[in-house]
């Protein structure tokens, strides 16, 4: 059941994009959604589709995978897009009943899409091309200087990258719990909403008994193994920039400034 | 009341980068009131096998009869196919839930629509029959330590009154006696009540003591399939694939290389010892 569900959708494969460091990508896709939202005219969301193009190209992940993604937002780009083209006041250039087009609208209406789709295929492409571990550690690693205001950035990482194991292990041991329950006559698709909720109980209760063992087993693992926090702790394996990463950033920062200028 | 597969194939995930075949044209029968043993290593394929035959999962290809029927066939009862064929998981903390362990036993027969005073009739029983200590029916399923959860767990499922029973891997983490006192109450299961018992295990001692019948899966296909006595006779084939024979056939076979006189294709430990008292005439 749950075994179609994956989750960080990292596609492997070797491209140029895929051996950048997470940090650039990262703060690559942070720069890119600055842009989408500075840019408001049509030179400059060309700008944008042409550079997420080269960047799809260089990832070389199947442009299917990329608008995979797209079916989740669906609804709500057709929502969004439906109240920009009637709800938007100005001149109306074609009226049926109380609905009524603005010139004004259809231009909103198409950008938001416009600005909707590319922001969540750029983000694709940085989620495509990077585990999920190692993008927590490119936000450690960002956010390090948040350490001197205390925060505990190590801290958070690390508990980003434990929940990020746990999901796949937890699905399949909500899989095992429900068959074990279906054994024993579990029903959990007939009833109304309240039968229904009633009966995820023998599914939540064993699951979250096992996710608690789990979560206190690993503390005391890591305790065995004197683990005592981020403070002159090293890495197995450190981030480091490339050449490419260089490239990278000079070619983000022209883009941005292309999209300010344009 | 027999099981039987035909032609059964189950891949997993089929159609993506990580799809697995993890049943191979399998032809299986289970017969009425047998004792059935599973062997095969981890990933195997026994666990997926057993899950076609109570209908949780769906073969991609053949078909499962029970009782004749076919199970996935249109308009089927798979609420009461799993009622019939009952299956114990590995893990009984994958099961256990409620307050209190009788509650819990009384989860199953509830499911069957009985009604309150039919299913705590039903869960008496099958912690009885368990010899579950009464002192702790009511304790906490939490509380109880892995032997004791195992067996409420499999009074879980004996309170559907099954016809079949399946338990995969039930003795695993037992000590020797906990081991030797579940599988002699199985048995005593399928002997006095005519339940058909099939047991997954990865240890050859309880399968060559215990089943009528030992089917050896390997790579998603029955590799042997015969009395233990037949399969454990070609324990050389099951070492290649990572298994082996019961212990006892070991300790036999260093003494006949030691030179003493006696047979080598010994089960169990009580044959074994009546072969050694003849050997040495005592």
């Amino acid at each position: 059941m749950f075994k179609d569900i994956t989750l960080g959708q990292f596609y492997q494969a070797d491209s140029v994009m895929h051996s950048l460091d997470p940090r650039t990508k990262l703060v690559g896709t942070f720069l890119y959604i600055i842009a989408l939202f500075i840019a408001n005219d049509a030179a400059a969301m060309a700008a944008a589709v042409v550079f997420l193009c080269i960047a799809i190209a260089l990832s070389r992940v199947p442009a299917s995978f990329m608008f995979r993604g797209m079916k989740g937002i669906a609804l709500i780009l057709l929502l969004t897009v439906g109240f920009n083209i009637f709800l938007t006041p100005g001149v109306p250039i074609w009226t049926w009943g109380p609905l009524k087009v603005t010139a004004e609208g259809l231009r909103s209406a198409a950008f938001l899409a416009c600005r909707l789709v590319l922001l969540i295929s750029g983000t694709s492409v940085m989620t495509l091309t990077t585990t999920p571990n190692s993008l927590t550690d490119a936000m450690e690693s960002l956010l390090l200087p948040l350490t001197h205001i205390k925060v505990p950035v190590h801290e958070i990482a690390l508990m980003m990258s434990i929940a990020l194991r746990f999901i796949p292990i937890l699905m399949e041991e909500t899989d095992k719990i429900m068959k074990a329950q279906m054994a024993r006559g579990a029903d959990f698709e007939s009833g109304n909403f309240m039968k229904r909720a009633k009966s995820m109980v023998p599914i939540l209760v064993p699951l979250f008994v096992s996710a608690f063992r789990r979560a206190s087993d690993l503390a005391m693992a890591m305790e065995a193994r004197c683990y005592s926090g981020g403070e002159g702790r090293t890495k197995l394996k450190p981030l480091k920039y490339g050449r490419g990463d260089v490239v990278a950033y000079i070619v983000q920062i022209a883009f941005v400034a292309a999209v300010i200028l344009l | 009341m027999s099981i039987i597969l035909n032609h059964v194939s189950h891949i997993y995930s089929e159609g993506t980068a990580d799809e697995v075949r993890a049943l191979d044209d399998v032809s299986l029968e289970i017969a009425d009131g047998e004792f059935l043993g599973l062997i095969g290593h981890t990933g195997s394929g026994k666990s997926t096998l057993v899950q076609h035959m109570n209908a949780l999962l769906k073969p991609t290809s053949g078909q499962v009869l029970y009782n004749g029927e076919d199970i996935w066939a249109k308009g089927s009862d798979k609420a009461r196919i799993r009622s019939k064929v009952g299956l114990v998981f590995q893990y009984p903390e994958y099961q256990l839930f409620e307050t209190d362990v009788f509650t819990d036993v009384c989860f199953g027969p509830k499911n069957l629509g009985l009604s309150r005073v039919e299913a705590e009739a039903r869960a008496y029983e099958a912690l009885e029959r368990m010899n579950f200590p009464k002192e702790r029916w009511y304790m906490s399923p939490f509380d109880l330590s892995g032997g004791q959860k195992r067996r409420v767990a499999i009074a879980g499922v004996l309170a559907m009154k099954p016809e079949v029973l399946i338990l995969d891997e039930p003795t695993a983490g037992l000590d020797p006696y906990g081991r030797r006192e579940l599988l002699d109450m199985l048995k005593g299961l399928q002997r006095d009540e005519g339940l058909t018992v099939v047991l997954i295990s990865h240890c050859m001692d309880d399968v060559a003591g215990y089943a009528d019948r030992a089917v050896v899966m390997e790579k998603g296909k029955v590799f042997m399939n015969g009395t233990p006595a037949e399969v454990f006779f070609r324990h050389r084939e099951l070492e290649e694939i990572g298994l082996g024979a019961p212990s006892v056939t070991y300790i036999m076979e260093k003494l006949a290389a030691a030179g003493f006189d006696v047979k080598t294709d010994v089960m169990n430990v009580e044959d074994a010892a009546k072969e050694i008292r003849g050997c040495l005439r005592i």
